[in-house]
């Protein structure tokens, strides 16, 4: 029985994917014949070589099964070697190269006809063809050294061909192929010593392809440097020789050898950050990385804008170079030769300063003084001098985004270089291309928190706050929420541009008071002596109650009372009616305004964020005393502590995710408990069929929850995931039980034993390494008995679950510490207006949705609109990747419009409009499946993805009124 | 030794009037053709009669180029092909034949109807002129005759403005004329491929300069304008009505969008809205941003810019006017500068240049008193503020440039030449080359060190592909056989066999014999054969034969065998070879010289 069982389990297991496997094989035998006969008659046909060329061109087009193949490339391979024409031999070389990428088809066999058909051929294109072909047959085959070693000689051997193309080919199949296993052979200890020759081809592949970094022909030049590239991928150490042969590269006529020859240049100072460098004519040495910083810097002023492209956004990722030098690159003033002295530089400066060079700025102040010492002074100086001015004045906006890229990551590492770059990203503000402005703001966001911002850059700054773009004005609300200013008339400069701003483009009220939020909390001491002039108090005189409605006075009581939070002498400046403002902005918009200590009678405690942490932590302990389920008073601690949780959730608002987590395993668990307390256990199957309506309501309910709590969080480790899933297998071990109980007829209970084992089964290859963390569980429980269980007959299983299910203790909850909850609030449509939005029936209108997204991870493709009709009719749209903007970490803003159509109504009604989530569960565990699945080779997941959708947002009503169109 | 000579008739250590003779190949070429803003006398316009005395240039100048419209480059054009007379063709860009014109016929109308002098070119002549004129397109190579070709390269500075490069054979000069390194609102960077030219003739207008980032002057330029209209104050912008005036309008223009200001910005002269059209026509010759967005917006229509009337000058309340010419040394922005002189909330912004002797030449330097004519003095107490805005190249892009285009020369032009002497001692040592600096009719000579081409047949290089490894290997020169025949104009190398049947010639055999003594007691024929088996030991890979006759050959060579007359164990060994297996054969005469080894049999 065991045997049978287990059987039909995997059958039933290969029948899932049937759809897949079976049906081209079915095709394929019936295929076979006809396909390669075909083509044979076909060619055998083919009077002339423009026919044959003809039918292959049509041949090509069909896909060919991975069995047929074979016969396919005998027929091809023969009509190859009596062709004449180059151009069919061409096409052949290269159909041949498809065919060997057909999936399931083992190319070895005609490696031998390849490279028979490659030492008789004499047309140059055909014999780049063919090695083309052969380095598709050899990344298809990366476990055979044979054949490598083969594929690798018969490259070697062409590499002395006179047409570029040939040893184009040869290089890259060099690059590809070309031994990686032992790093450093020296010892002989690498484990690819088995086979012929190891070390001689190993030492060889680099030199053989450094060799051609002087061939004649460009194209062969950069085919060396990209194959010497693609070793490096490939995990093979490069020699610290090839970095001399790639500076010299650098200076090459041809653009694509220079971009490539960066890439190798900045590979290298990856590789050797440390090692010393001669500098050529004197006899200083420097690090390689300072060396090779310099070199790529002078890139930077290229001729082609492709390789300044290249240049600049390598400059970013090279963070071990001295600061000194990196300091240099935003200093295009620097003529002396840094790299030796010192001093020489500050002499320099000196010498600058005595103005031997002007700026440009005033007039005749370039008037040539005594004359220099001219060893101290270079113009081009060689090395990073001034390389980031360059790039940031460049003529190519995509060098200049890629500039500001490069300064970012290297301000984000630098504290000191954060500072010198700042008037260099300040100036960008004022780029003519937005996309370089905006990315400017950003950037200057990342690295806000090193810098602050002196008056005259706030000023620049500030200006952009007029600027026509929502994404500009938006970007630069978020700086501003970021950044730190140095003294009170930047906070006045900054409120006063804010409320003009908020002026002209009214809709920027939210951003702009969130901007003010920040900048308040952040500068109290700056506010303070602002105070009475912003909120117009005087000593003596009673001044009129401004309107609570003006966004502009909200906005510097937002701006006042974050302010007042860190400084307790503020609210003794208040006058009467702004208490009582507070008091009202804190309940309607408690999200901006803080809780502060002052005479509105309520006091708003707030304990710290580690007494709160302690709190939960103490909670889940208590928890875990519940060994049994069934112990009296379980079920009201874990109600209590269900309930103490949620409000920690909305008094720390940092816990919210963790505490919102733990409580909604913890009720999966209450409703667990509860269900298998129900009466109906002891009763009778036939009795109970009614009554069992609560419990599989309940079976429903926490798997729904058990895809919330997988899906709607993020930062979840993989225990607690294993833990999650492990309630959901609970969960359908109780459906599974519940069925058996309900329905009659083995037939269905059957299959469904079937699909909860292999439930089991993947589970348990899911989650190896979690498992000893699990003991004493249901699972682990469950998997002791695993071999009785799969050769038991189902009556027998639901039986054995059942007890148990009712056995096993609570599983402990490992206390989250980096939860978030995925949150979406819709900021439009407010769902305020009472005036529909009307449209002609059968027309489409468009309804502007804005929305925050948080903790989202790749909102593009999971976040979705949908809309319901008050029929009952539902709408899913799914938004544009374009509409999704960054503002921060975490945080995600769909700005779209979603259309809408309906027929005709009388009267104008509600629809509602929410964001949902859609998850499928096979994408969750993809990284875990990728790790079986190597050693379960071809063995498709058993579990079906399960996908659906979870609500995440409250929904928001629209008012709409489709009117009959008029006649 | 071929030489090139480049002659500075204008622009020698100077700048204005910009004009270079250069002759390269036995061809002469007169670039630009430009007036000096200083002078109002002869010094005006170049001295042609450095070329010739009397009579017209057309037989000593195979052509005339043209960088650029600014005046200093072209403002002699009609003067010289009209007046003293030039028949050839003149080659300018699209865009520069296109304006050109305009900035010539308002030049004339200043110095003729304003001025009134006599002896000056006519509009007619303009006219004639500008017919003799070939356009050029960018990095279109073009032949002026059989050897001279041209090739323009995109230099920034203004709307058409060119690089170009003279070739003749392989001997070549580039020629920058005015270029900017720094791309700005309007126009890109110049860009040149490594063509290694044998002179490189760079302007040096700022060669002790490293200006600031554009950036930061734009910023200046915008708050200085900005504080003195919310003071309420009059703004002269003095400019060419083209070039950098189109930079200025389209940076106020946005500025003026951007902050929403009211104040009106006038733009003086007719000739604005002609030049603005074709700046709107050559939209591929300005920068990446304007080219992009033209479809929606064409940048050079302006919103807020609008052209001026001599009454506005004397309206109250602020404006910001752009007024020609540059240098406030004539025409209207000399007259606005006088009307709003008095005023100390108003400022002039001089955004280039200034060549001495100009108004703004003096007032930059600080002069408050200004002698007009009829004697009388003006007070300066406006505010005067320079920010360099013309568009060329700084000492680094000067070095940039040099980087880029690898040149084996290079020579100075259009600048002053203290700031020359400066930037001449780096160049020669940050690169290494020689630089010239020639002062105005003074030349410079380089003697170049041209490849010569030679044609070499086929059959004789395939040949010597069989001989040799499969690959040339350019580290590595290689001999070859071969005759080199100069007929008529052309050189070719070919094989000999080929050489002699061209030539008609009879083949002539040069062969050598030697004798070498041997001592050996065998018998000749013994002796002999043992050569052949010492000989086929040693040689191997060579057909070595044992030939019936007595003899044995070695591929061609021929050893036979004697005894000596008056000792029967000397022998005397004959050699024989020919010219061509040389080597062979004196390897054999040492080796046979050594004698037999006695191990034989």
């Amino acid at each position: 029985m065991a045997a049978h069982l287990k059987r039909r389990v995997y059958e039933e297991f290969s029948k899932t994917q049937i759809p897949h496997e079976e049906a081209p094989a079915k095709k394929l035998r019936l295929s076979k014949p006809s396909k390669s006969a075909a083509l044979h008659v076909d060619l055998c046909k083919a009077t002339n070589s423009t026919d044959a060329l003809q039918y292959l061109l049509h041949f090509a087009r069909k896909p060919v099964e991975a069995e047929s193949v074979e016969g396919v490339i005998r027929i091809l391979l023969e009509h190859y070697y009596k062709e004449t024409d180059i151009s069919v031999r061409l096409k052949i070389a290269s159909l041949l190269g498809l065919l060997s990428k057909t999936q399931g088809f083992g190319p070895d066999c005609i490696v031998d006809d390849a490279i028979n058909a490659l030492g008789n051929e004499k047309s140059h294109q055909v014999l780049a063809q063919l090695l083309d072909t052969l380095l598709v047959i050899g990344t298809q085959l990366p476990e055979s050294p044979t054949i490598r070693q083969r594929l690798i000689e018969v490259a070697c051997k062409h590499l002395s061909d006179t047409y570029f193309g040939v040893r184009n080919k040869c290089l890259q199949l060099l690059g590809c192929l070309g031994l990686v296993d032992a790093p450093l052979n020296k010892d002989g200890e690498g484990p690819a010593t088995r086979n012929t020759a190891p070390e001689n081809s190993l030492r060889d592949v680099q030199s053989i392809i450094s060799d051609y970094f002087g061939d004649q022909d460009p194209r062969v030049r950069t085919a060396a440097i990209k194959a010497m590239l693609q070793l490096h991928e490939r995990g093979m150490k490069i020699h610290q020789i090839i970095y001399e042969q790639a500076c010299r590269l650098l200076s090459d006529d041809y653009e694509q050898v220079r971009s490539s020859a960066v890439q190798m240049v900045w590979v290298l100072s990856q590789l050797y950050p440390e090692s010393i460098v001669p500098i050529p004519s004197s006899n200083e040495e420097i690090r390689l990385v300072d060396d090779a910083f310099g070199k790529i810097s002078h890139m930077v002023s290229d001729g082609s804008w492709m390789v300044r492209v290249q240049a600049a956004k390598t400059l970013g990722s090279m963070l071990q170079v001295s600061p000194h030098f990196l300091e240099q690159t935003l200093d295009k003033k620097l003529m002396s030769d840094l790299r030796r002295k010192r001093t020489a530089h500050e002499r320099a400066k000196e010498l600058f300063a005595s103005g031997e060079f002007s700026s440009g700025r005033k007039w005749a102040d370039d008037a040539p003084k005594e004359k220099l010492d001219s060893n101290t002074v270079y113009l081009i100086a060689s090395g990073a001098c001034g390389a980031f001015v360059h790039g940031l004045e460049d003529e190519m906006f995509e060098v200049r985004i890629a500039a500001v890229e490069a300064l970012c990551q290297l301000a984000r590492s630098s504290a000191s270089f954060a500072e010198k770059c700042l008037d260099f990203l300040v100036d960008m503000f004022n780029d003519e291309i937005e996309e370089v402005r905006l990315q400017s703001i950003h950037v200057l966001r990342e690295i806000s928190t090193h810098i602050t911002l002196r008056e005259d850059q706030l000023d620049t700054v500030l200006a952009v706050l007029e600027d026509k773009s929502r994404d500009i004005r938006e970007a630069l609300h978020e700086l501003l929420c970021f950044t730190n200013v140095s003294t009170k008339e930047c906070i006045q400069l900054a409120l006063l541009e804010l409320l003009k701003n908020l002026n002209k483009y009214p809709t920027d009220r939210n951003s702009v008071w969130k901007c003010l939020k920040f900048v308040g909390s952040r500068h109290p001491t700056l506010v303070l002596p602002l105070v009475s002039e912003l909120l117009s108090t005087h000593p003596y005189f009673d001044t009129p109650e401004p309107d609570m409605d003006d966004p502009a006075y909200i906005a510097v009581l937002v701006l006042v009372f974050n302010a007042a939070k860190s400084c307790p002498t503020m609210p003794a400046l208040f006058s009467d009616h702004t208490f009582r403002h507070y008091a009202y902005l804190r309940d309607s918009l408690s999200h901006l305004v803080p809780p502060l200590r002052v005479r509105t009678g309520k006091l708003y405690g707030s304990g710290s964020v580690e007494s709160a942490q302690l709190f939960l932590q103490q909670s889940l302990n208590r928890v875990s005393t519940i060994q049994n389920l069934e112990a009296p008073g379980a079920q009201d601690l874990l109600d209590f502590t269900i309930r103490d949780l949620l409000r920690l959730g909305e008094l720390q608002t940092e816990l919210a995710g963790a505490a919102d987590f733990c409580a909604t395993y913890l009720r999966c668990q209450l409703l667990l408990m509860k269900a298998l307390q129900e009466k109906l256990w002891n009763m009778a199957v036939p009795l109970c069929l009614k009554q069992n309506v609560t419990a599989t309501a309940a079976a429903q309910q926490i798997l729904e929850e058990t895809y919330k709590l997988e899906f709607l969080y993020s930062g979840l480790d993989s225990r607690q995931v294993a833990t999650i899933h492990h309630v959901r297998l609970q969960a359908k071990a109780l459906q599974l039980v519940l069925t058996a109980r309900t329905r009659q007829g083995l037939d269905p209970l059957l299959s469904s034993c079937e699909k909860f084992l292999q439930d089991v089964d993947s589970f348990q290859r899911l989650f190896l390494t979690e498992l000893p963390h699990l003991q004493d569980s249901f699972v682990d429980k469950l998997l002791e008995l695993m071999p009785r269980l799969s050769s038991s007959k189902p009556a027998e299983l639901v039986k054995i679950l059942q007890t148990t299910l009712r056995q096993s203790g609570l599983l402990q909850l490992k206390l989250p510490q980096q939860i978030h909850r995925a949150t979406a609030t819709i900021i439009e449509p407010t769902g305020e207006s009472d005036n529909p939005l009307r449209f002609t029936s059968g027309l489409v209108v468009a309804l502007d949705i804005d929305a925050t997204l948080e903790h989202v991870q790749d909102p593009q493709s999971s976040v979705k609109v949908q809309v319901l009709y008050p029929d009952g009719q539902s709408h899913v749209i799914h938004p544009k990747p374009g509409d999704f903007r960054k503002p921060g970490p975490d945080r995600h803003r769909l700005i779209t419009q979603v259309y809408l159509s309906h027929t005709a109504w009388t009267e104008p009604s509600q629809i509602e409009v929410r964001l949902l989530l859609a998850y499928s569960s096979s994408s969750s565990s993809s990284a875990a499946k990728e790790g079986w699945s190597d050693s379960v080779d071809g063995v498709p997941p058993p579990e079906a993805a399960v996908e659906g959708t979870i609500q995440f947002s409250k929904p928001v009503k629209v008012f709409i009124m489709p009117k009959p169109a008029r006649r | 030794m071929p030489e090139i000579n480049v002659t500075p008739l204008g622009a020698g250590q100077d700048v204005g009037r910009s004009c270079i003779l250069v002759s390269i190949g036995g061809k002469n070429i007169m670039l630009d053709c430009g007036m000096h803003m200083g002078y109002n006398d002869d010094r005006r316009f170049p001295d042609f009669s450095y070329i010739t005395q009397n009579g017209r240039l057309t037989e000593f100048l195979d052509c005339v180029i043209i960088s650029h419209f600014h005046l200093d480059h072209c403002g002699a054009l009609p003067y010289m092909s009209e007046m003293v007379g030039y028949d050839g063709p003149i080659y300018m860009t699209h865009p520069t034949k296109a304006i050109c014109p305009i900035l010539l016929e308002d030049f004339r109308k200043i110095t003729v109807d304003k001025k009134g002098e006599t002896n000056f070119f006519t509009s007619q002549m303009i006219k004639d002129c500008m017919k003799k004129v070939v356009p050029l397109n960018l990095h279109q190579t073009v032949q002026v005759d059989d050897e001279l070709e041209i090739k323009a390269y995109y230099a920034g500075h203004v709307l058409g403005a060119a690089m170009v490069q003279i070739k003749v054979g392989s001997e070549s000069v580039v020629y920058t004329g005015d270029y900017n390194m720094t791309p700005d609102r309007h126009l890109g960077a110049a860009w040149i491929d490594k063509c290694r030219p044998d002179i490189l003739i760079s302007e040096s207008t700022y060669a002790t300069t490293i200006r600031d980032s554009k950036r930061c002057r734009e910023r200046d330029f915008l708050k200085k304008v900005h504080e003195s209209i919310e003071r309420g104050g009059k703004v002269l912008i003095p400019v060419f009505a083209l070039g950098r005036a189109q930079e200025l309008c389209i940076l106020l223009e946005t500025f003026w969008e951007r902050m929403n200001l009211k104040a009106p910005i006038y733009f003086s002269t007719g000739l604005t809205e002609k030049a603005n059209h074709y700046y709107k026509l050559f939209i591929t010759w300005t920068n990446q941003k304007i080219r992009k967005t033209f479809v929606q917006r064409n940048m050079f229509e302006f919103k807020h810019i609008k052209p001026f009337d001599r009454s506005y000058a004397d309206n109250p309340g602020p404006m910001v006017v752009f007024a020609t010419p540059g240098m406030l040394h004539a025409g209207q922005s000399l007259q606005i500068f006088k009307k709003w002189a008095g005023n100390e909330k108003n400022m002039v912004i001089m955004p280039g240049y200034c060549v001495q002797g100009t108004i703004g030449h003096k007032i930059l330097n600080g002069q408050r008193k200004l002698e007009m004519e009829g004697r009388a003095t003006l007070e300066v107490k406006l505010q005067v503020e320079y920010m360099s805005f013309s568009a060329h190249a700084d000492a680094k892009g000067i070095m940039q440039l040099i980087r880029m285009a690898e040149p084996r020369n290079m020579l100075l032009v259009h600048g002053e030449g203290a700031k020359m002497t400066f930037l001449k001692g780096k160049i020669e040592q940050e690169f290494s080359i020689d630089c010239y600096m020639p002062a105005n009719g003074e030349t410079a000579t380089v003697s170049t060190n041209p490849s010569v081409p030679v044609d070499i047949s086929l059959n004789l290089l395939k040949r010597e592909m069989a001989l040799g490894g499969p690959l040339p290997d350019p580290k590595k020169p290689r001999t070859m056989h071969g005759t080199l025949i100069m007929k008529e104009n052309s050189l070719k190398l070919v094989s000999s066999e080929q050489a002699l049947k061209e030539l008609g010639l009879n083949e002539h055999q040069l062969r050598f014999t030697c004798r070498v003594q041997l001592q050996d007691p065998h018998s000749d024929s013994d002796t002999l054969h043992r050569i052949y088996t010492h000989l086929k030991s040693v040689l191997k890979g060579y057909t070595i034969q044992h030939l019936p006759d007595g003899t044995v050959m070695v591929e061609s060579i021929v050893i036979k065998v004697s005894s000596s007359a008056d000792d029967a164990n000397t022998k005397v060994l004959l050699l024989s070879w020919s010219y061509q297996d040389e080597d062979l054969g004196s390897f054999l005469s040492t080796l046979l010289k050594k004698g037999l080894p006695s191990g034989l049999c």
